[in-house]
């Protein structure tokens, strides 16, 4: 057992795990120190399960201070440390390292205080996503990014990953809704980023922390700002013949001078699966769907609803629905919402992608998606953040049947690759992870990488923070430009 | 206007081999910001123009030494606009500009910052390479976010050349509302406005007077000042216009000038010149003499940050200290963009 806790200066020889393990009991709560296979198993991956891997061990801290000697022990022998949230991203960001230490903050869930003054919140980093707009609610105030997730997601995670939401076009990204942070670097000194003001002094550093992808060091604790519940909202449903005139009517009603609150877009693949598995109601016979939410002032949701109904009718909308109260708000948004178990019912296992693009493409990248379906010959369908260009193609596939994952995978590149030929980029909100590091050189200069790696370099000069995630190495950039890797598919376990 | 960024780039190129410094200048109208610092000009005033505007994306890219005036005259035919309202400190005020010292206007609380809504940039980094980071979209989480690292950067991570911004309608209706208040009770109501779901969108005290704006649809706007009952200021927009570009009386004049950015409910630092609160409180102007290290220990006390905005000491620091730990990241990541120290060094920080 090796419980020597001084400063090594020479060279360090790495701990075995059950070295490491004891480490880590000498501060932690042993219970809390995992290395069984069993207790391992649930933490081997993120919500994207086609990307597993085994930690060697995973810790659940309690406090700050165990956090930071976790980050000192591993920093001394250089172990990687994955920092994982609730573990529902979608792009392999929380996969562990085979010979690494998963650092879960699943332990920091606390509301440390609500301040209904300044309209502003402080948090673990552990905190579900909802918990902080359903503890805002009794000062009518509540958080605005909702991730699709948020029921389970944390703020931690959504800081690491610049959530957005269906919101996001009006409320912005989790970039614009937070004042501070609280990080443990990756020598395991307490930093806080931010402060109480709108803006801070230097450099932006919370702004490169945010979607930084636990890259560059471990949240612990989190400042959000908090928005006044509007007085009233209210959900238009039009559906539409062909999706150009969807696209148009997007177009239209910005140009109206009007910033929806939501505005999604759904092609008639995702309106007749939502349909079978909801009953919401949703135009079956429609090319597209558009789901426009106006908030505000009793007033103005008045007189933004009449504006925009006219204005579905005048792009050629065949049916137009407008919600009457917060039932039937909740009802229209029910098929959206389901959009992805709705996929699940009607194939064994779906794949999501996230490209943006300029809206403007919309028309041309679905018609093309529709090629390449043929292609692949694999079904797709789209769900689209259409306010704000991000698009959630679901490729359909059988993971069971032989080559039907590799089939998808190299499906989803290719639209990605498209994205980018647009003017788009290969991930709006689930992050690069280690799903898209293949993509990164479709978007990014060897110059860039350099960059961003640099940028790495800057926080983690031992690069233990998330190896192997975000930004690919400049030399695996390369390789990856002259020749097109088969991805790989460790182990496929669709829920 | 032409794009010179191949000039640009073989200047900076010149320059390094050389082994002497840069001082980046756009306009040149905000001069007086950062520490004094000598260095060769590198004017970027020349490159500009629109490179590309959808007003339908709410998208705009235009090259960094755009004038305001340029960008906000060819939103304004679209009824669109620069939502974190710039300030203007002369006709020569650029993009570039605003976003390399994170300047924004009195509906920044609302409407979001320039940094917020930076959707990408071009820059050349230290090194002469030419980089593009973020891109024309809304969401984009593909590598670190440099655009909005940029934001308050003052030009140390390198020269920006391009920039995309996200756009917004301009509101139909704008009314301004004003009513006499003493100056506890002011921070207390302008957070309790902004805390109700109506459609603020400036919230400042000056001399006495609480001054609120209201922006949105007309039936919104005038249905909440009817519900606050506060008297209308006719030709208000003039109020909002010389607080943003700093016209009003209270700018003027040699005493230096501080700027609190902090918890927007905190009391105002006992200190016995003469205040101006905006932002609903959290942003608030000090004029009068004072010690750095005095003034940063009443911004920690309210929750945030001072730095000396203009005039006074600008030998010395003029933006609140950094952390120990902070401060070595901030040296590192300058480093990784500007290994030989090219790009305004020293200005915004003497370590830096």
């Amino acid at each position: 057992m090796n419980t020597d806790s001084k400063p090594v200066n020479t060279a360090v020889s790495k701990p075995g795990k059950a070295e490491l393990a004891d480490m880590f009991r000498q501060f932690i709560d042993p219970q809390f120190v995992i290395t069984d296979e069993e207790t391992l198993k649930p933490y081997e991956c993120d919500g994207l399960s086609m990307y597993c891997v085994m930690p060697l061990l995973v810790v659940l801290p309690e406090t700050v201070e165990q956090v930071q000697q976790v980050m000192r022990v591993c920093h001394r022998y250089r172990v990687p440390v994955v920092a994982r949230g609730a573990g529902t991203g979608l792009s392999a960001g929380a996969m562990p390292d085979a010979g690494g230490v998963v650092l879960s903050l699943a332990k920091f869930n606390r509301i440390l205080d609500i301040d209904p003054v300044a309209r502003s919140a402080r948090l673990q980093s552990g905190v579900r996503n909802l918990a902080i707009s359903e503890a805002a609610a009794d000062y009518g105030l509540y958080y605005g990014p909702d991730p699709s997730s948020q029921i389970a997601c944390t703020i931690g995670g959504n800081v690491g990953e610049n959530s957005g939401g269906v919101h996001c076009l009006k409320y912005g990204l989790t970039t614009h809704n937070i004042l501070s942070v609280e990080m443990i670097t990756v020598e395991g000194e307490r930093v806080v980023i931010g402060s109480d003001g709108l803006d801070s002094c230097g450099m932006d550093l919370l702004a490169l922390i945010t979607g930084s992808e636990g890259l560059l060091g471990v949240i612990t604790e989190v400042q959000v700002k908090l928005l006044p519940t509007p007085e009233i909202a209210r959900v238009i449903m039009a559906g539409f013949g062909t999706v150009d005139d969807a696209g148009d009517a997007v177009g239209g009603i910005i140009a109206q001078g009007i910033i929806p609150a939501g505005l999604e877009m759904m092609d008639s693949h995702a309106i007749v699966a939502v349909e079978a598995f909801t009953g919401a109601g949703y135009p079956v016979e429609a090319a597209a769907l558009l789901l426009c939410e106006v908030d505000g002032t009793e007033e103005e949701v008045q007189e933004h609803i009449e504006k925009a109904e006219a204005l579905f009718r005048d792009f050629g909308a065949t049916s137009v629905r407008t919600s009457k109260d917060d039932v039937e708000r909740a009802l229209l948004w029910k098929g959206r919402k389901s959009a992805f178990p709705a996929m699940g019912r009607i194939s064994p296992d779906y794949y999501c992608m996230d490209g943006t693009i300029p809206r403007a493409h919309l028309a041309r990248v679905l018609n093309e998606m529709q090629d390449m379906s043929k292609r692949f010959g694999l079904r797709v369908a789209n769900v689209f953040h259409a306010g704000d260009g991000n698009l959630h193609p679901l490729i359909l596939f059988d993971a069971n049947k032989e080559g039907e994952l590799e089939k998808a995978e190299a499906f989803g590149s290719d639209i990605l690759k498209l994205c980018v030929e647009v003017g788009g980029c290969i991930t709006g909100e689930h992050g690069v992870g280690v799903e898209k590091i293949r993509q990164m050189p479709m978007q990014f200069t060897d110059s860039e990488i350099e960059q961003l790696n640099a940028v790495k370099n800057a926080f983690d000069p031992q690069g233990t923070l998330n190896p192997g995630k975000g930004v690919p190495t400049l030399r695996n950039c390369q390789e990856y430009r002259a020749i097109h890797l088969q991805p790989q598919a460790p182990e496929v376990n669709h829920a | 206007m032409p794009d010179i960024t191949e000039q640009l780039q073989q200047q900076i190129n010149e320059v390094r081999s050389k082994g002497r410094k840069l001082a980046i200048v756009g306009g040149g109208s905000k001069q007086f910001m950062g520490r004094d610092i000598s260095a060769d000009r590198l004017e970027v005033g020349g490159h500009s123009g629109i490179v590309n505007y959808q007003p339908v994306e709410l998208v705009m890219t235009v090259r960094a030494g755009t004038l305001l005036s340029e960008i906000e005259a060819a939103l304004a035919e679209k009824n669109q606009m620069l939502s974190f309202e710039p300030p203007r400190f002369g006709d020569s005020s650029t993009i570039g500009g605003t976003l390399a010292c994170n300047q924004s206007g009195p509906g920044r609380p609302w409407w979001n910052s320039v940094r917020d809504q930076v959707l990408g940039v071009n820059l050349i980094n230290g090194k002469g390479e030419k980089l593009r980071f973020g891109g024309q979209v809304m969401k984009n989480v593909a590598g670190y976010d440099v655009s909005r690292t940029q934001a308050g950067a003052m030009g140390s991570l390198g020269l920006l050349t391009e920039i995309s911004l996200k756009v917004l309608p301009k509101p139909s209706t704008t009314m301004t509302l004003a009513r006499e208040m003493e100056h506890a009770e002011a921070i207390r109501f302008m957070n309790a406005r902004a805390a109700e779901p109506k459609p603020l969108s400036g919230a400042c005290w000056l001399d006495g007077t609480l001054y609120l704006r209201l922006s949105g649809a007309q039936s919104a706007v005038e249905a909440t000042a009817k519900h606050w009952d506060i008297p209308v200021l006719q030709e208000g927009e003039l109020f909002w216009q010389q607080l943003r570009d700093q016209q009003l009386e209270f700018f003027a004049g040699e005493q230096p000038l501080w700027r609190f950015s902090i918890n927007s409910s905190a009391p105002t630092p006992a200190l016995k010149g003469h205040w101006l609160l905006d932002w609903a409180g959290s942003q608030r102007w000090y004029r009068g003499e004072g010690e750095m290290a005095a003034m940063e220990a009443h911004a920690e006390k309210a929750g945030g940050q001072v730095s000396l905005y203009r005039g006074g000491d600008r030998t010395g620091e003029v933006m609140h200290r950094q952390q120990p730990a902070l401060q070595a990241i901030q040296k590192r990541l300058k480093h990784s963009f500007d290994p030989d120290a090219l790009f305004n060094p020293g200005r915004l920080y003497s370590w830096l």
